[in-house]
């Protein structure tokens, strides 16, 4: 009964093309990100930063971006692990190089590193696609993480082979590094979430988001009316990348602190981002997060109520989240390809008819 | 060069906008178009009809910049066309819709006629991203412009409709208006009317009537029926295995004996 757009009309073309035309949607924005923003840091703990919060925000980026160029512009790829890495070792060559430099800086710096990067690996996407490209984006996974495992110059040759984030500041205050606090580290993951999140969702619907759906839709026909093909594709890779690169970034300087290559950033992280991306909702940029929050928190739930609750063994409940997981693909690409965002949409235009559903 | 015609019905036609010169065009052994030409004047609907396989459609792929002819030259304003991408001639001012519905499935009407106005927009990456300035402005501008085009074709009721939910019918018109938002100074049209109902068809011929009358857009149509291309058209090509067998008004060509037998007979059962 409360959900409602009667009289609530949108009288100028900017306000119905607003990320949220309904009154009721952008409060309810206006309050996550407020509590998000304003309440959060003062009751975060260790705990929750590392188990939740910090693994959401950072895999939230990492979806939007590859749903930038999956899900909105149809050019599939498996190498998001690889381009993470990109983003990390070009953060912690910064972070070495340049010790003055602001951490958000180094931050986006190496976006714009991973999007180079993308840009190249994006090319066989001008003459491949589907499951060819898959197979070429395989391929630059693999190649990535061999060329952080193998170059020296990459981990400024410590004998570990790891590279080690040191302690960077933001106003004085430790983002990096083992004297960070809990509240500092969310806070500057959550300022990088939200601003992709936004300029995703600018992007995606402005003209290049058209020209990126339109050549996911039918290349064809996205020619025929004016899209330069080469153009559109690679600049959704390096988009992509983009934010790929920034999360991969936050990933080893704020959540785990010291990566191993092969660990950090193995075909698995590819494949977790595209099933957050899958499970989320393809072309949805709520949907990446809802897959992210899922992906998340299934396995914690998982454990909480299979180990610590029922007392079955931690390795069974470890083989179970892959079988859920697995399932939930299979049920997700077969029965609702656009994710749980498409069933969050469902909801709504039940509730918004509810309870006269005719 | 001359400078163009009076219509029967008064209206003007002007100079020559668009000219096939002795285009061939052949896939492997398949010989599609053999040596033809032709002219479109501005402000002209011109129709190229022919029986199934005639090569139709390969005309207005090779007009469209989507095939390229082994021989001949297409003329666009006067000048020879140097070889360009298809992407390329839609920004020179030609729109196109296609035999089988090229629409974009994934997204709303509004977003498939909002693509036909990509060509007009200009701001860049960074003033998207941060939806400011020049980007908002020109959404707002080119949207406005899109619903000039949509309130045009009376598909106001189903703007935010996704269009692989809607029937065949309105799927061609949509097609139309993404064509029309593009603002072309040159329409091709493959069959607007194929697989439609006579109402239908009579909705489509006005609005192809109302478009050539209100934005003096020149059209180039491809049709299967006669009857529609004898009411709508100024001039008519009539093709058959490739060749060109009439080329005139609807009058001179309802007269020629060579495409009497080509075409009208068969199609007059
Ligand atoms: N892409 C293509 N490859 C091979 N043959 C083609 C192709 N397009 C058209 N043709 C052939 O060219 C001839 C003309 O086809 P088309 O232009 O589609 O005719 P129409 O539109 O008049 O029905 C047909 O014999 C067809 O098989
Ligand atoms: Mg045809």
């Amino acid at each position: 009964m409360f959900y409602r757009e009667a009289g609530d009309f949108s009288t100028t073309y900017p306000e119905d093309s607003q990320t949220f035309p309904i009154k009721f949607d952008r409060y309810r924005y206006y309050v996550v990100l407020a509590f998000a923003f304003l309440v959060v840091p003062f009751i975060i703990n260790d705990y929750w930063a590392n188990a939740i919060l910090l693994p959401f925000l950072i895999y939230a980026i990492a979806a939007i971006g590859l749903n930038i160029l999956t899900g909105y512009c149809g050019q599939v790829s498996l190498g998001t692990g690889g381009f993470m890495a990109v983003g990390a070792y070009s953060c912690y060559k910064f972070m070495t190089a340049f010790p003055d430099l602001s951490m958000f800086i180094n931050v986006l710096l190496a976006g714009v590193v991973t999007a180079a990067v993308g840009v190249l690996f994006g090319l066989p996407s001008l003459r491949i696609k589907g499951f060819y490209l898959a197979v070429a984006t395989l391929a630059a996974q693999f190649f990535l993480v061999w060329l952080f495992n193998r170059v020296p110059w990459f981990y400024n040759y410590s004998a570990s082979g790891q590279i080690n984030a040191p302690e960077r500041t933001v106003l004085g205050v430790a983002v990096t590094g083992p004297n960070t606090s809990a509240w500092a580290a969310y806070l500057f993951c959550l300022v990088f979430c939200v601003a992709s999140a936004i300029v995703a969702r600018n992007l995606t619907r402005g003209s290049i988001g058209r020209k990126w759906m339109a050549i996911r839709d039918m290349d064809i026909a996205a020619e025929i009316i004016g899209v330069n093909p080469m153009k559109a594709k690679l600049t959704a890779f390096a988009i992509s990348s983009f934010f790929v690169g920034i999360s991969g970034a936050l990933f080893f300087a704020l959540y785990l602190g010291a990566v191993e290559v092969g660990e950090a950033f193995s075909i698995q992280k590819s494949f977790l981002i595209l099933f957050m991306v899958i499970i989320g909702g393809l072309g949805s940029i709520f949907g990446s997060f809802a897959g992210a929050a899922f992906l998340v928190v299934l396995p914690v739930a998982m454990k909480i109520v299979g180990a610590d609750m029922l007392g079955m063994p931690t390795d069974i409940v470890a083989h179970l989240q892959l079988v859920v997981v697995g399932a939930l693909i299979i049920v997700f690409l077969i029965l609702e390809p656009h994710g749980i965002a498409q069933l969050w949409r469902l909801a709504k235009e039940k509730l918004r008819l509810w309870p006269f559903p005719h | 060069m001359d400078e163009g015609y009076t219509t029967t019905d008064g209206r003007k036609i002007g100079g020559v906008v668009m000219e096939m010169k002795n285009i061939t065009l052949r896939f492997g052994g398949v010989v599609a178009i053999k040596d033809i030409s032709f002219d479109i004047r501005e402000g002209e609907i011109r129709a190229i009809i022919g029986p199934n396989g005639a090569g139709k459609s390969s005309m207005l792929n090779v007009m469209s910049g989507f095939y390229v002819p082994q021989e001949g030259e297409v003329w666009f304003h006067g000048k020879p066309r140097p070889q360009m991408k298809p992407y390329q001639v839609a920004q020179q001012g030609i729109a196109r819709t296609f035999q089988n519905i090229a629409l974009f499935e994934g997204m709303s009407v509004l977003d498939n006629v909002m693509t036909g106005r990509l060509t007009q927009m200009k701001s860049g990456l960074f003033a998207q991203a941060i939806w400011k300035g020049k980007a908002e402005a020109e959404e707002t501008e080119n949207r406005e412009f899109a619903e000039k085009i949509i309130d045009f074709l009376e598909i106001q009721a189903i703007r935010k409709t996704p269009v692989a939910r809607l029937p065949y019918g309105l799927k061609k018109r949509v097609e139309l208006a993404r064509a029309l938002a593009a603002e072309p100074k040159l329409l091709l049209l493959d069959e607007p009317m194929a697989g439609m109902n006579v109402e239908e068809k009579e909705d489509m011929s006005r609005f192809i009537l109302d478009v050539n009358d209100e934005f003096g857009t020149t059209i180039a149509l491809i049709e299967h029926d006669m009857g529609v291309v004898m009411d709508l058209s100024d001039r008519v090509v009539v093709m058959d295995y490739g060749q060109k067998i009439g080329d005139g008004t609807p009058d001179d060509i309802r007269n020629n004996q060579a495409v009497i037998d080509a075409y009208l007979g068969v199609s007059h059962d």
